[in-house]
């Protein structure tokens, strides 16, 4: 094995040592936050590889998860029982597309199989992001981080306007997702253990193929851009089509994590499009030193963690607050490196700066 | 529709344009020196409100909102001297962050020091329930305060940006900061000093909005979102096209809602904003050749 | 000799037994929106919960246990109501929960806590809370559907007909908009509008304009935000007449403020907390509405609002129960559901197995504003 896959091992064998010890001091219930950050973090290292290596900010990424989770939430919920005799719902009854069972309250519901629901929400994120950032990615800077936003907030104001999507209460009694193996994957205490390592394998496998794509062709062209996008395209990058393509990934990853918050909680509701989450999102990958997967990974395990475990109380968006303007002021490019963590990476120069100094010119530009 | 009604829902957009514009001259002043985008602007117009409201049961009106100005001033000068000025070379995306994380911090601080509750500043003019008639619709006496206020801004701020000597070197520091430094100016002032005026603008309208749009810690935000939205759909850092836009957006909201169920009104605002951005982010007032040579 | 001594040795190890039984706090959970958007309803109710707790406390507790308060702030956002929840049941392993304060989060909350066999006693109002009854799922604001009946019932003998509705874009909101146009055939009424504005709207002067342009006869408001002072002044400025009805959201004398002479005959239902003061003497809640209003407002240094009186009426219940019922959670619940006569904030509750909520439509009573303080709408 290289030494490039050191980190993944250790993060693989950080996961099984953290379950062994919650098995063996009878703290099993850690591993419920545990979950619920690596269902997050899906999120910010999606948005870490649009932010850090295309230099491309969005604040409308919560939109996407929200996206994600809403698709799987209503497909899992909507009764198709009085809609029986439709051809789609005969066709995908007969395909094994769709589950029949008794709800908690005692009625019987048959709805789409959450695999249909996943593929639906990833490609409902996936072409959305795509019309979308088609005209916002021209855009740069505060520009770009306006126009995300409003995509955010657009998303936010349809969810809570619409009444099939539950307005401000949301979808609740979303089922869990069955995998292969009778096993299923939702917030049942006998299932959490499989819950846990079923989130954790996705996180490494989705480490796994950002590793790859940064150190790969495309990969080196974002950091181009990122570094100097004039010189990128004069070098023959296609820059457009790289931010666009990136921007799809993360969007996609968001959805992702969404389809599985919702499934994990049995329920979304509309504040995961709202503009605190983008914000927060963004504020990890910030925290995390921007082009850095693993400081990303890392702050976001630490910080949606120890928040979903209520340990800042009311002072929960003001610690965050307070992070973040720390880290933005003493060690801009992340916290590792500022300890010099960063030699743990074998290649260390194939990490782009956070903020290159060549882009300092589009601060100092303005109008008269 | 009716003559009347449709006056009446003129002046409903002007109503809460105004509110929009004033919030978005404030955003201007610090692009029009930096060419950045304070993203805690809204949580000095919040500032303005919540302050003048604390001390209003102290002093006469006048007295309250003059201080309320002069303390968010000063918060704005110690946030940009905390926070902004000793960066060597901010990266763009670390300015955007840093005014985030300050927007959140202020609204924080807001609700410890102050509660959740909500609040407001009396009328200026008249009571709640006063209303000026014109053409047999309706307007409330404080949307001619804001109005105003806003139009008194400009004007100001163009003779300030135009005429003084302290002003050109501001925009002088926008324009080429190297060549300012050069000519003698010092541009880290000015910067500081954009924050002041910034955060003086946004608490003198917190405090002329707070009857109409009332005050509580959370409000900056939304304030904020539509300030944004007016101030670049208006052209940024274009005081005039600001109002313009404010006026618009009010008045396009206005009429939305008389056809449509008012839920999708922000959907609305938010839209036009995407577009203008798509399609002419130079704003709707500005030439495009002069546009063209600014970055997005 | 041998025998005596292990009596005495027995004696002793139950003696320590049973007080350490006695010592071990009952521990109850309580997720409310303290920040963030919900917290008007979430902050006075996180209050309240801590002052009855202290009180019970210091008069020695519940069946000789102490009271030990775990207090989350959820603001407003269902996972991290989700997370808390998980955490106060599996980790604390509390005797029940009280809160949310808003129906999006009691809804998530709803199956899990049923599940997981623990107590929750919701205080927000949608009445899909406890519709279909859920074993261990209870609610103590007034049913959204009574609040609507006597407002319908109020429209009646006034002759009213023909109504302009608006609701915030809240869980509160759109529960309240939904229950006026479910009940509206029923009392004649004929809804000629239905708006839906955002919970943090500034203006509304457009959205009474298009209502006054339908030619109602009066408006229904239906929210929790400080919307509910905007529209008043919105209407009163731009010369619209006609009578306004809230929702028992307007319980709170801080939008009467804010609205100014523009609240002045606003006619709302609520709990007769606002008005303890001017009830008869032989009203069976008046002794318990005046404690609570005269513990808090010197507690706190603020007024009382209807929304802290959810969250004591979720623990008197709660209290009440574990009295009836000793230590045991499944006794406690089967007490809970089957309590009457209880005396609370918003109503004399009488629960029952289909009846996790046990209040009726007389548990509102109409109110008016005159002279800027609330007065019984019935006295005028």
């Amino acid at each position: 094995m290289s030494r490039e896959w050191v980190p993944f091992g250790a993060l693989a064998a950080t996961v099984i040592l953290i379950q062994l010890v919650t098995m063996f001091t009878n703290t099993q219930y850690y591993l419920t936050q545990l979950i619920m950050a690596a269902l997050y973090s899906i999120v910010v290292i999606g948005l870490c590889l649009l932010m850090g290596y295309a230099g491309q900010i969005s604040l409308g990424h919560a939109g996407f998860f929200a996206i994600g989770g809403y698709t799987a939430a209503v497909g899992t919920t909507l009764n198709l029982l009085p809609h029986r005799d439709h051809v789609l719902v005969r066709m995908a009854e007969r395909a094994g597309l769709t589950i029949q069972t008794t709800n908690s309250w005692g009625v019987d519901i048959l709805y789409f199989s959450p695999w249909i629901t996943l593929l639906a929400a990833l490609l409902l994120s996936g072409v959305i992001s795509l019309l979308i950032g088609i005209p916002v990615l021209r855009l740069r800077g505060h520009y770009l981080a306006m126009a995300t936003l409003g995509f955010g907030a657009i998303i936010y104001y349809i969810l809570l306007g619409s009444r099939f999507l539950g307005e401000a209460d949301g979808i609740y009694d979303v089922p869990g997702f069955g995998l292969p193996g009778g096993f299923t994957f939702d917030g049942a205490r006998n299932n959490r253990v499989l819950s846990y390592y079923f989130v954790w394998a996705l996180v490494i496998g989705l480490m796994v193929l950002m590793h790859n794509l940064v150190n790969s062709r495309p990969g080196r062209a974002l950091r181009a851009i990122h570094g100097n996008e004039p010189a990128a395209m004069a070098m023959g990058v296609d820059t457009a089509r790289y931010k666009l393509s990136l921007f799809v990934l993360s969007a996609v990853c968001a959805a992702l994590g969404g389809v599985f918050m919702a499934h994990y909680n049995g329920g979304m509701g509309p504040t995961e499009a709202g503009t605190l989450k983008a914000v927060r999102y963004v504020a990890i990958v910030a925290v995390g030193g921007m082009a850095s997967l693993w400081g990303t990974l890392g702050a976001s395990v630490v910080l949606n963690f120890l928040s979903l475990r209520g340990y800042f109380g009311s002072l929960d968006d003001a610690v965050f607050g307070v992070v973040l303007i720390t880290v933005m002021l003493v060690a801009p490019d992340g916290i590792l490196r500022r300890l010099g963590m960063y030699t743990l990476r074998r290649n260390r120069d194939t990490a782009p700066d956070a903020f290159p100094v060549s882009a300092e010119k589009q601060v100092q530009r303005g109008t008269a | 529709m009716s003559s009347e009604l449709i006056i009446q829902y003129i002046l409903s957009g002007v109503t809460s344009g105004s509110v929009y514009a004033i919030v978005a001259i404030g955003f201007n002043i610090i692009y029009n020196t930096t060419g950045i985008i304070n993203f805690a602007q809204g949580e000095f117009v919040m500032l303005g409100g919540m302050i003048a409201i604390s001390l209003v049961p102290f002093m006469p009106l006048p007295m309250a909102v003059a201080l309320a100005v002069v303390i968010t001033a000063a918060v704005g000068a110690l946030a940009q001297i905390a926070f902004i000025r000793w960066l060597k070379r901010p990266h763009v995306l670390q300015l955007i962050i840093i005014t985030i994380g300050l927007s959140i911090l202020l609204r924080e601080a807001a609700l410890h020091i102050w509660d959740e509750k909500v609040r407001s500043l009396p009328y200026f003019t008249g009571t709640v329930v006063t209303s000026v008639r014109i053409f047999g619709a309706y307007v409330s006496p404080q949307v001619f305060w804001v109005l105003g206020v806003c139009g008194a801004a400009v004007v100001l701020l163009s003779l300030f940006f135009g005429r003084t000597l302290i002003g050109q070197a501001m925009r002088a520091c926008s324009a080429d900061p190297l060549a300012a430094t050069l000519c003698g100016i010092n541009q880290k002032n000015m910067v500081t000093l954009s924050f002041v005026i910034s955060a003086a603008l946004g608490a003198l309208a917190g405090c002329v909005v707070s009857p109409i749009t009332q005050t509580h810690y959370e409000c900056g935000t939304p304030l904020a979102i539509k300030g944004f939205t007016v101030a670049i759909v208006g052209g940024l850092g274009n005081s005039t096209g600001a109002v313009a836009a404010g006026l618009l957006l009010g008045i396009i909201e206005a009429f939305s809602i008389s056809i449509m169920p008012m839920a999708y009104k922000d959907i609305i605002a938010i839209s036009i904003l995407l577009a203008v951005l798509s399609y002419r982010p130079t704003g709707l007032f500005v030439r495009r050749e002069v546009g063209a040579l600014k970055e997005f | 000799m041998f025998s005596r001594a292990l009596v005495v040795v027995l004696a002793a190890v139950v003696g320590l037994v049973s007080c350490a039984q006695q010592e071990e706090p009952i521990k109850v959970g309580a997720i409310f929106s303290v920040t963030g958007p919900a917290s008007f309803l979430g902050a006075p109710a996180a209050r309240t919960a801590q002052m009855m707790v202290d009180s019970v406390n210091a008069a020695g507790g519940i069946a000789g246990r102490q009271v030990r308060l775990l207090l989350r702030d959820s603001v407003a956002d269902p996972q991290r109501a989700i997370s808390f929840a998980r955490q106060l049941i599996e980790e604390e392993e509390v005797f029940a929960i009280i809160g949310p304060s808003t129906s999006g989060e009691s809804m998530q909350l709803k199956s899990l806590c049923n599940d997981a066999q623990t107590i929750l006693i919701s205080c927000a109002a949608a009445e899909t809370i406890v519709d279909p009854v859920a074993p261990y799922v209870f609610k103590t604001p007034q049913k959204d559907s009574d609040a609507v009946r006597r407002i319908y019932e109020t429209m009646n003998d006034l002759g009213i007909q023909r109504i302009g509705v608006t609701a915030s874009n809240t869980g509160f909101g759109a529960a309240g908009r939904a229950q006026l146009e479910t009940l509206a055939p029923e009392y004649g009424i004929d809804i000629a509008i239905a708006e839906v504005y955002d919970r943090a709207a500034t203006d509304l002067t457009a959205v009474v304009t298009k209502i006054r342009a339908e030619n109602v006869e009066a408006v229904v408001n239906w929210s929790i935000e400080p919307a509910q002072s905007i529209i008043p002044r919105n209407m009163r400025q731009i010369a619209f007449d006609v009578p306004l009805f809230q929702s028992h959201g307007f319980g709170n004398i801080q939008y009467v403020r804010e609205a100014g002479e523009a609240a002045e005959g606003i006619i709302f239902p609520a709990g007769r907390l606002l008005v303890a003061d001017l009830l008869p003497d032989d009203h069976p809640q008046k002794e318990v509405l005046q404690k609570y209003k005269a513990d808090y407002e010197t507690r706190f240094n603020e007024e009382v609002s209807t929304f802290g009186g959810h969250a004591y009426d979720a623990l008197a219940l709660l209290f009440n129960a574990i009295e009836v019922a000793g230590g045991d959670r499944e006794a406690t619940r089967d007490a809970l559901q089957n309590t009457t006569g209880l005396v609370g904030t918003a109503g004399i509750f009488n629960l029952s197995p289909t009846d996790h909520n046990g209040l009726d439509k007389d548990a509102f009573a109409m109110l008016t504003v005159r002279d800027g303080a609330f007065v019984l709408y019935e006295q005028e």
